[in-house]
């Protein structure tokens, strides 16, 4: 069974259609990329995914079960997690704090356990404080979990973000546009990240980005978005000679 | 000799058996203080209300501190508590006879303020900031509007005859209660969720954070205690009227939090005390007590031009000082800071992780 099923979703903002007619399959274990020019509504079908925008039509369906009308927080505890265009860490707070918000739902005590002390909650706070040590350590930031978020430099704080997504315990990890703001060597670094979380963690993952170094280098499988609506889909190869993309979004060079 | 005490500090902070041990000698004090009367009765009603301070203070500061929201009902959900726990004493409970079941009024009155406290959490799921602010301000206007019109509760004119069952003990238990509750509170996942509601609200629900939950139990949380601090003062006071709760109260709440620190408990308590305590000292006979060891050259001219008119110039100092602060420290003095003995030792360790780096994978 396919792990997301997306069947003619749309999405409008008042009158203009942000999203058209969206259908997607994810298979488990794939890594897709979703390229497109600015504004055509790549951002726009991560916040659908994952319930920052309820859909006026179509249906998500996320291992059996429909996503629309479930409120961000109910479908990221079933485990599809996300990082963001512009890091939106919590910039105040510690680094190890952020990695143990994202463990919300995964935090067994009941309101009067955690007010009196009793019950769980020694057990569970100790766990999360393990479970978060540990994500951190294997993302080489342990060192700074007493740090704040926002004191860290920039490439740092999106490898933050990633461990964040991971501390939900993602089924399926939604990557908004992570090599932003990179340079090619900090690019390289993020691949062999990407493809080594992935294996560590069993991952499915759907990514955004404009850099197509790291789209051609990693992902499997391709969909093309112009203005809402899905141009192609297919190998990273296909795409690449697909004339409608040639002439619609990359322009008459062929890419490198 | 400042670094001297900041050693000796340091270590004795660090001492995990002076916690309880100071807790349980202050509980002694405060039965041994009006037992055999070791400071006289207006210091010790000073200390009562020291303490519904520190209570109101504590969790006010878990909604506009930690939460970052504005809330001006505080002194709403105190009159709920204060009406409610008065009512009980008055009409229902038998505390003449017994007043061990002053306890319940007490809780009683914590519980009616979290449940109203439900008007005030339900509108915030979709309201922050300024816009939230006045609606508060509107739910603090109708509770004073709705108990003004109620003839059983006394109506304008208020509710005299409440009988004096505050003592210190009982201030101390509960002003320990609620920052051990508050404190707990805090440093769990819901503290945590509230603190990134402050960050950034759609962030934390995409972590999974249940926002809506959090918001209706720190409001509850927050008001409970605001509803147990207004039980405790109606039954110092004796007496209890709408006019006593309105924006003013509120305003003087608000001081305190942001005196003592946003976001800290620590600074919470010593907000509350700075404040209550400076107001009394600003008072003429005080002022005028605490300055009388001057030579008279210097005191008769002082107390004739200043310490006499002071009951004028007390509201313009503090909030000077408030301007002066803000300027200087705008976080309050304790802004985004904790006394290490607030904080759990779970969270305290995490200075050197010993996370088991030998068995992992390398990342790239």
């Amino acid at each position: 069974m396919s792990l997301l099923e997306a069947r003619g979703v749309s999405h409008y903002f008042g009158g203009l259609c942000a999203v058209d007619d969206f259908n997607l399959t994810l298979e488990p274990g794939e890594l897709m990329g979703i390229i497109g020019p600015n504004g055509a509504g790549k951002t726009t079908i991560f916040n659908l995914l994952t319930g920052v925008y309820r859909a006026g039509k179509g249906s998500i369906r996320f291992g059996g079960t429909e996503l629309i009308g479930k409120t961000p927080h109910q479908i990221t505890a079933m485990r599809i997690s996300r990082t963001f265009q512009n890091i939106r860490l919590f910039k105040d707070l510690s680094v190890l704090d952020n990695v143990r918000i994202a463990h919300y739902s995964q935090i067994a005590y009941r309101p009067l356990e955690a007010v009196f002390h009793v019950g769980r909650y020694r057990r569970e706070e100790r766990r999360i404080m393990n479970r978060s040590m540990e994500l951190l350590a294997m993302l080489k930031i342990g060192h700074l979990a007493k740090e704040t978020a926002d004191n860290l430099p920039y490439g740092l704080q999106r490898r933050l973000e990633i461990a964040r997504a991971l501390a939900i315990g993602p089924k399926l990890l939604l990557l908004d546009e992570p090599a932003a703001g990179m340079n090619p060597n900090e690019i390289d670094q993020l691949m062999e990240l990407i493809s080594w979380i992935r294996r560590q963690f069993d991952l499915t993952i759907l990514l955004i980005e404009h850099q197509m170094k790291l789209v051609m280098g990693i992902c499997e499988r391709l969909l093309v978005l112009d203005f809402g609506a899905t141009l192609a889909e297919g190998s990273p190869h296909e795409i690449q000679n697909n004339p409608k993309v040639l002439e619609a979004y990359l322009g008459e060079e062929p890419v490198g | 000799m400042i670094t001297m005490i900041q050693n000796i500090w340091k270590k004795t902070a660090g001492r995990q058996w002076l916690m309880p041990v100071l807790l349980v000698a202050g509980l002694g004090a405060s039965f041994a203080v009006p037992e055999y009367a070791l400071v006289n009765k207006y210091i010790q009603l000073v200390m009562m209300y020291v303490g519904i301070n520190i209570i109101l203070t504590v969790s006010l500061n878990l909604v506009n501190g930690y939460m970052g929201e504005f809330s001006l009902a505080h002194a709403g959900f105190m009159s709920i508590g204060a009406y409610t726990a008065a009512m009980l004493t008055m009409r229902v409970l038998p505390v003449m006879d017994h007043p061990w079941l002053f306890p319940l009024a007490v809780i009683a009155g914590g519980l009616s303020a979290g449940f109203f406290s439900l008007l005030v959490s339900v509108t915030s799921f979709r309201i922050r900031g300024d816009y939230l602010a006045i609606i508060t301000l509107a739910f603090l206007m109708i509770v004073k509007s709705v108990i003004e019109n109620i003839d059983y509760l006394g109506g304008p004119r208020g509710l005299p005859g409440i009988r004096k069952l505050t003592t210190l003990p009982w201030t101390y238990f509960w002003v320990v209660f609620s920052v051990w509750v508050i404190r707990n509170f805090v440093y769990s996942k819901y503290g945590r969720g509230v603190l990134a509601i402050r960050e950034d609200e759609i962030a934390s629900e995409l972590m999974t954070v249940n926002t809506q939950r959090v918001k209706i139990l720190t409001f509850a949380v927050s008001a409970f205690f605001a509803g147990v601090a207004g039980a405790l003062f109606a039954h110092v006071l004796q007496f209890i009227s709408p006019r006593v709760f309105d924006i003013i109260k509120t305003t003087d709440i608000l001081i305190m939090v942001y005196l003592g620190g946003i976001a800290s408990i620590g600074g919470s308590i010593l907000g509350a005390v700075l404040f209550t305590v400076l107001l009394e000292l600003l008072r003429p006979s005080n002022t005028a007590a605490i300055l009388s060891f001057l030579p008279d050259v210097i005191f008769n001219p002082v107390n004739q031009h200043f310490i006499q008119h002071l009951g004028i110039w007390r509201m313009v100092i503090m909030p000077l000082l408030l301007v002066l602060l803000m300027l200087f420290r705008p976080h309050g003095i304790m802004g985004l800071k904790e006394f290490s003995w607030f904080i759990p030792r779970l969270d305290l360790e995490t200075g050197n992780p010993a996370a088991p780096k030998d068995k992992l994978h390398e990342p790239a």
